[in-house]
């Protein structure tokens, strides 16, 4: 469970072959082969150590792309501090920070093309935002109104879904309805969910039927290693939550999830796979990215309870963003000009998204009553209309929870 | 209360669970994003045989056998329909919907609500329902109240192969979430018309099953006949039972229950399900909030028992049979 491990060595390649008289895959090492065939119980899939240093293939990205992924997690970041920070002040309700996990968000969202589609749970804040949902609407959300969560066409992002890993049949569907209904030119459809979430039935249903109708899904487990209080090693005995993936008969890699440039490239296969896999190669994968939550599991939450502050420190000097900013001035792609110009950026918009979000005027009482059907019935109409006469009758005032 | 009448009269004569079969077929005919998923419904055409024939017809990509798996048939459903397909779901009896419980409560119905309509669930979600078939535990329970009590979902039980067919197909074209559930008990009970062509019978629309002018009976499903029964055997006695089959029972059609009572100012609901919580409980309250001053007795429930559904020795005293719907309208009547 230690993203370090195997600092300064490449990556063993492997390629797997079901052994037909056990019936168990086997691995071979074969040189520079796909990074989605290796074991996943071996070494994790790197590209930047702890310092930035190169310690695997890095993606084929040009400065602008680096330096857009750059500020994509600076923005995540600040976004994340402020969100909490609203909430301290009572100025927004219960929210799931993020940070410690932009570079996995980041790095998959970033390796996604326009036509993939993205379903998320309700952590991924900052994946929504590269796919181009903007930050007012996911404040509107954790402000209560449902009109953030009602993305635009074509940015291809599915709803947030709360009860844990019951979004993971819905992307299954999504890819298998795709893929039934297209001509074989698809996108590709990434779940996210935690690392609590691969306990639940739906986990094991939605990538089961992923195997057998092999629909083009990529499952992302972004492992922050914290179910609310309970640690991974609570959730399954298995060495590493990737190689559940093996059980469904498709492959399962474990990436560094605070390293996005080792996200990005392993994300960015897997969807290919999904699009256009090889013969005989089955399109879903599993993907583990192993990472750590800085924060709370929402704001209503206090880790000091459950974990201490030494594990805290030691994840923390895995932060991906200094990482990417330590490798991206090695190679004299940023300054700190740039870097300055950047925080200033982030910090601009983050705002002005904030001033949008607490100046929009929350949905109107009687919209609540829209969208239940199609065509609303007798029944609701009547209620509405009831609705409506006491809210006249007695003002908005009187229908505040004291 | 009215119905769309098919294009031809070419009618044929079938049981309800052939009616189910023909509504898809029909459906499946017409539309090819309707798909049929579920256990044993492929080359085995259903443990009822409410599929028969239809993989050989349409093929294993829209007639689909899936895992031994509730939860994943609807979450992949629901993502299915999402991506605009209309997908046709079944469990295989009601009482093992509950795995799929969380994705029938907590996405398909909220899915248009939850995206300010950006997505919707277009997709109908089958099981045989209902006891009297001396059938093992958990094979015979009826329900329906936990669907028509999630806000977002429509709950269909149709009484007729006419019904069936026609209920199915406006089901499926529904831009909604329909739960259907089919009484088992008279899937093979008795025969009727149903037109070859595809027709709807619109959800939310109650049909007079027998007109009278004493009590009202409401009921649904499988309990549609031996209340029909019942009102036959009490004319003799001089009592004129108008017999209302909601066929929908969420929405329920309140003009319709409404409209008949003001007429005869008692009324019995009968239903299989268990009392405390059941319709009857809904359709009291609403004859006593929208016709309180035409009633002239108490409104009876004849339910079954507040008990888990027994084993199949004594599921016959389970269930309401001719006799106790018949002293439930006599209780109506006589007060």
């Amino acid at each position: 469970m230690n993203p370090t491990h195997g600092a300064g060595r490449r990556p063993a390649i492997l390629t797997k072959t079901l052994c037909r008289e056990s019936g168990r895959f086997r691995y071979a090492k074969v040189g520079t082969v796909s990074t989605l065939e290796r074991d996943p119980t071996e070494d994790m899939v790197r590209v930047l150590d702890e310092d930035g240093g190169v310690v695997g293939d890095v993606p084929d990205l040009d400065n602008d792309e680096l330096v857009e992924m750059y500020r994509q997690m600076k923005l995540a970041r600040h976004f994340d501090e402020r969100a909490v920070s609203l909430n301290r002040q009572g100025r927004m309700g219960t929210y799931p920070p993020l940070s410690g996990q932009e570079g996995a968000q980041i790095g998959s969202a970033m390796a996604m093309a326009d036509d993939d589609w993205m379903i998320p749970s309700y952590r991924e804040h900052a994946a929504a935002l590269v796919r181009g949902q903007g930050l007012t609407e996911t404040l509107r959300y954790w402000m209560g109104d449902e009109r953030g969560d009602s993305p635009d066409e074509g940015t291809n992002v599915f709803t947030v879904a709360v009860p844990i890993a019951s979004q993971i049949p819905h992307a299954t569907g999504m890819a298998w309805a795709e893929k039934l209904q297209s001509d074989g030119d698809h996108g590709a459809f990434l779940c996210y969910f935690g690392d609590g979430a691969t306990s639940e039935g739906d986990f094991h249903e939605g990538l089961n039927f992923a195997g057998v109708f092999d629909t083009p899904n990529v499952f992302f487990c972004n492992n922050n290693q914290w179910a609310i209080s309970v640690p991974r090693e609570r959730q399954t005995a298995s060495d590493t939550l990737a190689q559940k993936a093996q059980a469904y008969g498709f492959e399962g890699v474990q990436v560094d999830g605070m390293d996005p440039l080792a996200v990005y490239s392993v994300t960015r296969e897997a969807l290919q796979k999904a699009r256009d896999p090889e013969e005989e190669q089955p399109r879903p994968t599993m993907i583990e990215a192993v990472q750590y939550r800085f924060g709370a599991h929402t704001t209503a939450d206090d880790p000091s309870v459950y974990r201490t502050d030494e594990e805290e420190e030691r994840w923390r000097a895995k932060d991906p963003i200094p990482r990417l900013e330590s490798y991206l001035q090695s190679q004299g792609v940023l300054d700190d000009d740039r870097i300055e110009a950047i925080q200033a950026s982030v910090e601009d918009e983050v705002a002005d998204a904030i001033d949008e979000a607490e100046a929009t005027a929350d949905p109107d009482p009687q919209s609540m009553f829209d969208h239940v059907y199609a065509e609303q019935t007798p029944e609701l109409r009547e209620q509405a209309e009831r609705f409506a006469q006491l809210r006249e009758k007695h003002g908005d005032d009187a229908f505040q929870i004291e | 209360m009215s119905t769309q009448t098919p294009d031809t009269e070419a009618t044929q004569s079938l049981t309800l669970v052939q009616a189910v079969r023909d509504g898809l077929a029909t459906e499946m005919q017409r539309d090819e994003d309707v798909v049929v998923m579920g256990e044993d419904v492929g080359k085995n055409g259903g443990v009822f045989r409410a599929t028969e024939g239809l993989y050989d017809e349409f093929g294993e990509e829209r007639v689909i056998d899936t895992p031994l798996a509730e939860s994943g048939i609807v979450g992949t459903a629901v993502g299915m329909a999402a991506m605009g397909m209309k997908p046709v779901a079944e469990c295989q009896f009601s009482g093992f919907m509950y795995p799929g419980f969380d994705q029938i409560v907590s996405h398909m119905p909220r899915l248009r609500t939850r995206s300010r309509g950006r997505y919707t669930c277009p997709m109908v979600l089958r099981a045989p329902f209902g006891g009297g078939i001396r059938a093992p535990e958990h094979h015979s329970e009826s329900k329906e109240a936990f669907y028509a009590h999630e806000a977002g979902l429509k709950v269909a039980i149709p009484s007729t192969p006419y019904d069936t067919k026609g209920m199915l197909t406006a089901a499926i074209r529904d831009p909604d979430p329909v739960v259907f559930l089919e009484p088992k008990l008279i899937y093979r009970a008795f025969r009727g018309d149903v037109p070859e062509e595809p027709y709807e019978v619109p959800l939310g629309e109650a049909a007079v099953r027998r007109e009278g002018t004493d009590v009202s009976v409401f009921t649904y499903g499988a309990m549609t006949r031996p209340t029909l029964d019942a009102a036959e055997e009490l004319a003799d006695d001089g009592i004129d039972a108008e017999v209302v089959d909601l066929r929908s029972v969420s929405p329920l059609d309140r003009e319709s229950i409404v409209e008949s009572f003001q007429k005869t100012g008692r009324a019995c609901v009968v239903h299989e399900a268990p009392k405390t919580g059941g319709l009857a409980g809904e359709i009291t309250a609403i004859l006593q909030e929208e016709a309180l001053l035409y009633q002239e007795a108490p409104i009876q429930r004849v339910t079954g028992y507040d008990v888990p559904y027994p084993l199949y020795a004594l599921e016959d005293y389970y269930m309401p049979n001719e006799a106790r719907v018949a002293e439930g309208i006599r209780d109506a009547v006589e007060f």
